[in-house]
């Protein structure tokens, strides 16, 4: 079974705000790390992969060249390859302009029976990649996984959790899977592994090795939406800042609670 | 291609210097006196517009544009399990109708289920124009790839402008096949949309993973697509119904299935946050499980839901119900006390809808303090004992 599995770099704080003078962006550090979401991915991938002899998991992601340190961590983890799709034309991309450059690089690798994409990323929060590349491929795909029950000859049967219910559901391969945070208890990069990997070099692709080469279906001339404006969050102007010793501000609160007929 | 360039007759070091600490992605890289972008540039265009005059700009080709006069129409589509709409469904047409009124556009609402009766006229009654129903028996259980057939069904028969989903699971699974189906664009949990005279949606959501908000159109595809979290919108007034049901013929839609409903089983009913009247939220200025037991007389006395932010999920003090922010839930209670939160956006845009906030922190700079009607400057391991003691003192005279 050949398992494609998507991660990404995401900033490791969150910390980033808008100067409310200037409007510009303010970062705290420049620290990066894998989405936490993608780590369930793998351990997923490697779950799959155990259960069938000669399988390969295959980690990919899109960015700068230096997003290659989240793929080394893959590789750390237990995959057995991973590419890089970097390129400057691929700069300023919204999600269907990631999607199809994702689903562009996935065509190249050219075999694969089952994609599998974290839930979601901490920087974007969309979770809309994963069912656009699904669609791009034109496979189906299984959201919110959270067991995988049965790994068929051509299908799998899986538990898929929603906010009231859970499914239970077989799709056939070839297929995207979401995997829900906290489906498994991601295993710790391995230090024979790092050993093993020390010299590799991450395979890196970019759009002369795509089978669609025309740049305008990529970065920001492939993007649909457009960020017209950043702005900090709206404050607002009737706050009552309270400040005191304990006893005041205790008292402050039981107030306002007794005022509006709370206590 | 539209991408930046770097005009390198104007970069001095000073220059290069001064654009590298500027740009939020880390995309300058200087070598040999020579300034490129690389890969991760975002195209957030803060080099063209703060930068050092003239040294970036942002080139761009035309694009192909689109003709905006003949696409007309907000259409929501009305999620459903087992024939039974989720109300969010409902919020979003209260929504329409206010986007409506600027564009004078009708709103449509899209059924597609196998007993569709009874969501038509529940539709009907909360002002939608015309309902489109898809009704069939293979269109019983929600499958992906089918009704993502018989939305592009509607949309190429009838060419409208905006179609809205909830942001529930269904429908962050769902929008995004149609948005790559009809190579659209699509932005995911809004918390806040406007319309434009000509018809482009301003779609409002945090963005970048950090305490900005950002303004995004879809200026040149249509239709424009977009999620929107459940409470985050009011549910609308009901109406005497005035609009007109069309049955769609779904005879050209193909039906094939790949994926199988083995067996659906529903998650036992616990109380939910996002319906509470009254919330204490805890954040990370607990620093033990035990210390919860502080706040204990509080949620008490106010009969009130508990609630937390993400690390406190990350600890496991919580289950992931719990969670208020765009992770979490969204809620609109009455009356919520946010304790020891600092307050990132994704927070305070799932509970700034709350009619009453106060917040302790010890921080007087806290992002929280700028939504909040009381902002209590104090640490909550001196204020909640205090509270408590006050607490204490009514519950014996009026238990």
């Amino acid at each position: 079974m050949n398992i494609i599995t998507c991660i990404k770099q995401v900033p490791a704080s969150s910390n980033v705000q808008v100067d409310p003078k200037t409007g510009v962006l303010i970062r705290d550090g420049n620290n990066v790390k894998m989405n936490p979401f993608d780590l369930f991915g793998l351990e997923a991938s490697f779950m799959l992969k155990s259960k069938r002899e000669g399988s390969v998991v295959h980690a990919i992601t899109m960015g700068p060249p230096s997003a290659s340190a989240a793929l080394k961590e893959a590789l750390h983890m237990g995959a057995d390859h991973a590419t890089l799709i970097s390129d400057r034309r691929f700069a300023g991309a919204d999600v269907l302009a990631t999607s199809y450059t994702l689903s562009q690089l996935i065509k190249h690798i050219n075999h694969y029976d089952v994609i599998v994409c974290g839930k979601q990323t901490t920087d974007g929060d969309t979770a809309q990649v994963g069912p656009e590349i699904a669609e791009f491929l034109g496979i189906p795909h299984i959201p919110y996984v959270k067991e995988i029950i049965d790994v068929k000859d051509k299908s799998l049967v899986l538990r898929s959790a929603y906010d009231d219910h859970e499914e239970i559901v077989e799709i056939i391969m070839p297929c995207l899977i979401t995997i829900e945070k906290d489906m498994n208890t991601p295993r710790l990069p391995s230090y024979l592994r790092k050993r093993m990997f020390k010299q590799e070099i991450i395979k890196m692709i970019s759009l002369k090795d795509l089978e669609d080469q025309n740049p305008d279906h990529y970065g920001l001339s492939g993007s649909p939406t457009q960020v017209e404006e950043i702005f900090p969050p709206k404050k607002r102007m009737d706050t009552e800042k309270v400040t005191g010793n304990k006893t005041d501000l205790a008292k402050k609160i039981f107030d306002i609670l007794k005022e509006s007929r709370y206590v | 291609m539209s991408y930046i360039k770097v005009n390198n007759d104007k970069v001095t070091p000073d220059i290069a210097k001064q654009l590298i600490d500027l740009c939020p992605f880390n995309a300058f890289e200087y070598t040999d006196m020579y300034l490129s972008i690389n890969a991760s540039c975002k195209i957030c265009k803060m080099c063209v517009k703060k930068g050092p005059s003239g040294v970036c700009e942002l080139v761009e080709t035309v694009r192909p544009c689109v003709d905006k006069a003949l696409y007309k129409g907000i259409a929501v589509y009305v999620e459903q399990r087992n024939n039974i709409a989720h109300h969010v469904s409902w919020e979003l047409i209260g929504k329409a109708k206010e986007l409506a009124q600027k564009t004078k556009e009708p709103i449509f609402a899209i059924i597609i289920g196998s007993d569709v009766k009874h969501m038509v006229d529940e539709a009907l009654s909360y002002g939608v124009d015309k309902v489109f129903a898809y009704q069939d028996e293979t269109f019983k259980d929600f499958d992906v790839e089918v009704y993502s057939r018989v939305v592009e069904h509607f949309f190429k028969t009838y060419q409208n402008n905006v179609i809205l989903f909830g942001s529930t699971p269904q429908g962050r699974s769902f929008a995004p096949r149609i948005a790559a189906r009809l190579k659209t664009g699509l932005t995911a949990d809004c918390t806040m949309l406007d319309i434009k005279p000509e018809g482009d949606l301003v779609q409002i959501r945090p963005a970048f993973g950090g305490n900005i908000m950002a303004k995004i159109n879809t200026p040149n595809h249509r239709p424009q697509l977009a999620t929107i979290r459940y409470k985050m919108f009011n549910l609308p007034e009901k109406e005497t119904p005035h609009g007109t049901v069309s049955y769609e013929s779904s005879v050209v839609i193909d039906k094939t299935k790949r994926t199988k409903l083995l067996q659906a089983t529903d998650k036992p009913q616990v109380k939910d946050i996002s319906e509470a009247e009254v919330i204490i939220a805890c954040g990370r200025a607990f620093k033990k499980e035990k210390d919860l037991e502080l706040i204990q007389p509080l949620v008490q006395k106010l009969n009130a839901e508990v609630a937390c932010t993400r690390p406190l999920i990350e600890n496991g003090w919580f289950d992931a119900k719990h969670q208020i922010g765009l992770s979490g839930r969204t809620v609109k209670p009455k009356l919520i006390i946010n304790l020891g939160i600092s307050g990132a956006v994704q927070y305070i845009e799932g509970m700034k809808e709350a009619e009453l906030i106060i917040s302790v922190n010890q921080d007087e700079h806290n992002k929280l303090f700028d939504i909040s009607h009381y902002s209590i400057v104090g640490d909550i391991y001196e204020v909640l004992p205090e509270l408590n003691k006050l607490i204490d003192q009514v519950w014996k005279v009026n238990p």
